[in-house]
């Protein structure tokens, strides 16, 4: 799927071009989400662009605030429109659905794009059978669908996510269920009308370490299935690693590096990058050398720092005088074909402190 | 769910047993001499001895009340100076307005009934209602108008609304009767005419603790996971708010209500005052200011009752709405 950059003259550097010509299904162009507060404008998105063809997975990566779950809220059309102003294209199977009204989105929410929720009991309604939640699914995007056809889509697909006597767990309630098995329910719930586009919000953080590897092979499964575009939402760089074909990574409601999986992973260019990389635990090394935490916190979204948002905890951002500090850095090319990254350091200059810093560090080894 | 309803009866029994034996201890522990109530002249010791043998004052405690008790279960022979035959529910007599304790509940307890049971179908609906409407228009002028009226209720008294009800649609429009009670039974249309300021007057208060509670509720609901899942699942808005919303943000209502509605049944004095209407809290204020004590005892005794039973109602409704309630 790696290939060469065709047709596409640089006007637009920000979309990698591979996916450019596999026609893809969701495309994100220059989204922007802002949020009026009494504390002011909060930038939670500012001008990120991306696209998921069918059958491919895109990663989001970033600290919470980055950016990453209001991104696939706007998508879903989820933001109340009073307090969020939204611009940019959202384009989902061709239609644009910034600007559409309401009532249209809702129709496609659902049925041509779900969700899966970061944590299925707060996400399940407490009160409804879990069945009863899927066959609702179904049935608000079929509605000459009669209750017993609902029911039985909603067992099937119960079964279909590998939950065992699907028809007794129809009638139980979310409390009734396990972790691992609620976040399958809700799975099923997403799925129920064969959408073309998931989108799953961290779907394994609230689940312990064993359960997480099941839920992700289920969505691997599903998508080869259903052949759906799936953006998996997380913070957690192995589980990119698993799942995902490209990666977009986050900061301060800024894109700052995307690519293949490969790229970002094997060489990356952003030391934003570098950092999330260094802060993941590994099972060889000593975590006192190996796990090296980014200093500071997250930035406000309110008050980013001026320039490169990140140069208030990059250790680079004195090498290039003030352009941290005074310029933003725009998404470009980063060597090789579709890596894009936003950094004002040189090539060269990024080649060798990755190799000199990171690359020996934690799981980057 | 069946094992959960024996347990709830069985508990609001044992209140119910608590607060008889507590309301049959007062005639003891009062410093008022039962007696001298129902011998308001020319009592010398003799006559006063015979009205305490004939009120079994003489007798033990516990047989005294399981009298009192067997009484309401089965009724039974009070002597002939009060009245003699007492038939079930037998609640004692009243030297003060000489008939059987019951006869005077029989009387009252339907205009309490009248004013309460329609009164708070309007003050739940009105005050859910708005509630709800200004929790999803918040910070429009609906929601400062809901906001404004509720407070309004909530810092008026009745006896001021109860008189410029009267003097607007009674005294100066005369669209209404002067409020007085009419049985249902008798004329459906005269006893909602008779009883209806009270209803308006009462669901004003009421409704405004109603509002603010359920669009605190509401909003706090609407913010939750499983209202985004909903409008994930592309549900149309009614469903979201109505179906899954709602139901959520509800229970703590109920449980205002229940507590509400039981006390309310017990007697609303201020609205039976203001309005001229004899319910069950005048019978009681009454019968405290005359020392009336069979009559308090059956006052505190049914306004009990109420209060259980209303716990009862709000937990089987705990249940229905919550299946997570019913495994406790």
């Amino acid at each position: 799927m790696d290939g060469p950059e065709a047709a596409r003259s640089d006007d637009r550097p920000d979309l990698p071009a591979q996916r450019a010509a596999a026609d893809p299904y969701l495309r994100v162009d220059d989204l922007r989400v802002r949020f009026d507060t009494p504390d002011g404008v909060v930038r939670a998105v500012d001008g990120v662009s991306f696209a998921v063809a069918r059958g491919r997975t895109l990663g989001i990566v970033g600290e919470s605030g980055s950016g990453k779950s209001v991104t696939s809220l706007a998508v879903l059309g989820l933001h109340d429109a009073r307090r969020a102003t939204i611009t940019g294209e959202i384009s989902v199977g061709g239609r644009q659905l910034v600007g559409l009204p309401d009532e249209e989105v809702r129709r496609l929410r659902g049925r041509d794009m779900a969700m899966i929720f970061q944590d299925p009991l707060s996400a399940l309604h407490p009160y409804y059978t879990v069945g009863r939640q899927i066959a609702e699914a179904y049935r608000v995007h079929h509605p000459r669908a009669g209750k017993r056809e609902a029911r039985s889509r909603a067992v099937d697909m119960l079964g279909r996510v590998g939950i065992p006597q699907p028809a007794r767990r129809f009638d139980q309630y979310p409390h009734e269920f396990s972790g691992g098995m609620r976040q399958r329910a809700m799975i099923a719930m997403a799925l129920v009308n064969d959408p073309d586009l998931l989108i799953a919000d961290e779907p394994t953080t609230a689940l312990d370490v064993t359960v997480q590897a099941q839920i992700l092979d289920l969505l691997a499964d599903l998508q080869e299935e259903f052949h759906s575009a799936i953006i998996l939402i997380t913070h957690d760089l192995g589980v990119v690693a698993q799942v995902a074909d490209e990666v977009l990574v986050m900061y301060g409601g800024r894109a700052v590096e995307h690519g293949s999986v490969e790229q970002v992973l094997r060489s990356p260019q952003h030391p934003y990058t570098w950092g999330l990389l260094s802060s993941v635990p590994s099972l060889h090394g000593d975590a006192d050398t190996d796990l090296v935490p980014i200093p500071g916190s997250p930035p406000s979204l309110i008050n980013l720092p001026a320039g490169c948002a990140f140069h208030p905890r990059c250790r680079y951002a004195g090498r290039n005088g003030d352009r941290s500090r005074t310029e933003v850095p725009v998404l470009a090319p980063a060597g090789r074909p579709g890596h894009l990254v936003a950094c004002h350091l040189s090539a060269e200059d990024r080649d060798r402190l990755y190799r000199e810093d990171v690359a020996q560090v934690g799981v980057a080894r | 769910m069946a094992r959960f309803l024996v347990r709830r009866l069985l508990s609001a029994a044992l209140t119910l047993f608590a607060v008889s034996v507590l309301s049959f201890l007062m005639f003891f522990a009062l410093p008022r001499d039962p007696v001298s109530g129902m011998c308001p002249k020319n009592c010398n010791p003799e006559r006063l001895e015979r009205v305490r043998q004939e009120l079994g004052l003489r007798d033990p405690l516990v047989s005294q009340y399981a009298g009192y008790m067997k009484g309401i279960v089965t009724g039974r022979d009070l002597g002939s100076a009060q009245g003699g035959r007492c038939d079930a529910p037998c609640l004692g007599w009243s030297y003060v307005s000489n008939e059987a304790v019951s006869d005077t509940i029989a009387r009252v307890l339907p205009v309490t009934l009248s004013i309460v049971i329609p009164a708070a179908i309007l003050w739940l609906l009105l005050g859910v209602g708005l509630g709800m409407v200004s929790a999803l228009r918040r910070g429009t002028w609906l929601d400062r108008a809901a906001i404004g009226f509720s407070l309004t209720g909530a810092s008026l008294q009745l006896y001021f609304v109860g008189a410029v009800l009267l003097i607007v649609f009674v005294y100066n429009l005369r669209l209404l009767p002067v409020p007085n009670y009419t049985s249902f039974f008798d004329d459906p249309l005269r006893w909602a005419s008779g009883l209806v300021l009270a209803w308006v007057a009462l669901a004003f208060l009421f409704s405004a603790i109603y509002a603010r509670l359920s669009r605190a509720q509401m909003l706090e609901t609407l913010s939750e996971d499983f209202v985004r899942t909903a409008r994930a699942k592309g549900l149309a808005k009614p469903k979201v708010y109505g179906r899954h919303a709602l139901r959520a943000a509800i229970t703590p209502v109920v449980t205002i209500a229940g507590l509400d509605v039981g006390g309310a049944l017990g007697g609303t004095v201020i609205t039976e005052t203001t309005f001229g209407l004899n319910g069950m809290g005048r019978t009681a204020v009454d019968a405290v200011r005359s020392g009336d004590l069979p009559t308090i005892m059956a006052t505190v005794l049914i306004a009990a009752v109420f209060v259980v039973l209303a716990n009862v109602v709000v937990d089987l409704l705990y249940a229905a709405i919550d299946p997570r309630v019913r495994l406790g």
